[in-house]
């Protein structure tokens, strides 16, 4: 009897991990606010601990989940209702609300989404679209958002109760945005993701070079998303991450230390993922215009089928970033246009590029500038001058694996 | 985790309280604590006797003092705690935004400490 109770045990606590998020999505649509729908879900499995070693457990848990969570939610509003008017107007509103619990897997997709486009609403602060939308879409605890973006528990748990607050506050809708609306606010979701990405990726600082949970965290969300809204920036966006996701094995030596492109052992490089995003890039580059997630897939694209460095074609990746350049004029994109012109048309053409692109003082403080610009003066033999731009990009770094692989640029020159 | 939620109340609003506010306090306070029993939640909780009750106890030099209360004078007391399992911080706020002293005085929250 104890065996069979501790496997129904290990079995919700499975199911937990695997669908709480849903059942949460679907209760704050049927309740109408984040925390009674936390408090419902918790009560749920609490429920489903205490009944199902004896009754067994119910063909669709799921569905059994979300309408005991709305049932144990009306019936612990009756209880506070004696004390509080608002409980008890709230609780006459949801029973008096025939709501069938439908769970039609289409709907229960649409929840989570809803969810998403909820906790990345541009009226949220960026950092408390980040916090929630890793809370409450992906399950992190509040302890473990604060290890990953190095803060500290009562900050980011302040975060999370200012902006549902705020959700709260200034009736911000449950719902999948109106067609007119989707493309702005598909960005804010598509951003938060790759800012997620990103921070797993290549993190700002600390000595891990990256943080494989935040990044794994972000391609699954980055999946869902494409699975319910296959919206081009949508798989443009996977497409990006799957490409980078597959060069995290050969993107460090075994001493800790960043290594470039073209010092990659291409073997190392996740093939599969290769081919899921390169499948990826060509959906999401058919429609007109391009947007800025499938060209920067693009060119991620065009790197991963190039068997070396030398044999990459440049002149495509070139012409992609004039594509991306066009759209999207910034520093940034222009310093890598000239680090892969350098590559087309010689180190000289390129360091004239990233000179001009100085000269104009925005990335002066931007460590990878000052690198690529070494790396093209020792190529062209001004040792001394590399030495000096290797200096100032290793001032400007804090972050372990980059620092080393400076020093070691340093040192061999 | 566990999370210990202190409740501080100002008793002077408490002591001014008429017998049937008091009475219906009390029932928030039941109604609350069964609430968190049957979620699982609950590990323990007390309510503190008065503050005037208190005595503090200090060891130096290996001579025991005691004076009377608490050394400093506030306006909240430490009126009792809970002892709670959350699944983090914010769920461990969310219990104890319900305790229904939240909304007279305070609730201090803070994680356990686990050793090793």
């Amino acid at each position: 009897m104890h065996a069979t109770a501790g496997a129904t045990r290990d079995a919700i606590e499975a199911l937990y991990r695997s669908d709480s998020r849903r059942v949460l999505a679907t209760l704050i649509r049927l309740l109408g606010d984040f925390d009674l729908a936390e408090e419902a879900l918790h009560e749920a499995f609490a429920s489903a601990i205490a009944e199902w070693p004896q009754r067994g457990q119910p063909d669709n848990p799921r569905a059994w989940l979300v309408s005991a969570g709305r049932f144990r939610a009306i019936d612990a509003l009756r209880r506070r209702a004696r004390f509080n008017a608002a409980a008890a107007e709230l609780e006459r509103e949801l029973a008096e609300e025939f709501v069938a619990v439908n769970d039609a897997d289409e709907s229960v997709d649409d929840d989570q989404l809803r969810l998403i486009f909820t906790c990345c609403h541009p009226a949220l602060p960026p950092d408390a679209q980040l916090a929630l939308t890793l809370r409450e879409v992906c399950g992190l605890t509040t302890e473990e958002i604060a290890r990953a973006f190095l803060s500290t528990a009562p900050t980011v748990a302040q975060r999370i109760v200012r902006a549902k607050n705020k959700i709260r506050g200034t009736r911000i809708p449950y719902q999948v945005p109106a067609r007119e609306d989707l493309p702005m606010r598909l960005d804010s979701v598509l951003r938060v993701v790759y800012l997620l990405f990103n921070e797993g990726y290549a993190p700002s600082e600390g000595d891990a070079l990256t943080r494989t949970d935040l990044s794994s965290e972000a391609i699954r969300l980055g999946r869902l998303l494409v699975a319910l809204l296959p919206e081009p920036e949508a798989l443009g966006l996977l497409a990006l991450m799957l490409l980078h996701e597959a060069r995290r094995r050969a993107r460090m030596s075994a001493h800790g230390e960043l290594l470039l492109l073209d010092e990659q052992d291409r073997a190392l490089w996740d093939r599969d993922a290769i081919a899921e995003g390169c499948a990826l890039v060509e959906r999401a580059l058919a429609p007109r215009p391009v947007g800025l997630y499938a060209l920067q897939a693009a060119i991620a694209a065009v790197h991963a089928e190039a068997p070396s460095a030398e044999r990459t074609d440049w002149r495509q990746i070139v012409a992609l970033y004039d594509a991306l350049l066009a759209a999207d004029p910034s520093p940034v994109v222009a310093l890598n246009r000239a680090a892969a012109l350098a590559m087309r048309d010689g180190p000289a053409a390129g360091l004239a590029l990233i000179e001009e692109i100085l000269v104009t003082g925005e990335l002066g403080e931007y460590a990878l500038a000052h690198s690529a610009r070494a790396e093209l003066l020792r190529r062209i033999g001004r040792q001394e001058d590399a030495r000096t731009a290797y200096g100032r990009a290793l001032a400007l770094t804090r972050l372990g694996p980059e620092r080393r692989f400076l020093e070691r640029r340093l040192a061999g020159l | 985790m566990k999370y210990l939620c202190m409740i501080y109340d100002e008793e002077t609003k408490l002591a001014a309280m008429s017998k049937s506010e008091s009475d219906a306090f009390l029932g928030e306070y039941r109604t609350f604590s069964q609430g968190i029993r049957d979620g699982g939640q609950y590990i323990a909780g007390e309510a503190l006797k008065s503050v005037s009750t208190a005595t503090t106890v200090r060891v130096r030099n290996g001579k025991v003092s005691t004076t009377d209360g608490p050394f400093a004078e506030t306006r909240e007391q430490l009126g009792g705690f809970y002892l709670i399992d959350a699944h983090d911080l914010n769920e461990a706020i969310q219990v104890a935004s319900r305790i229904p002293s939240a909304r007279i005085g305070s609730i201090e929250v803070r994680p356990i400490m686990v050793f090793g």
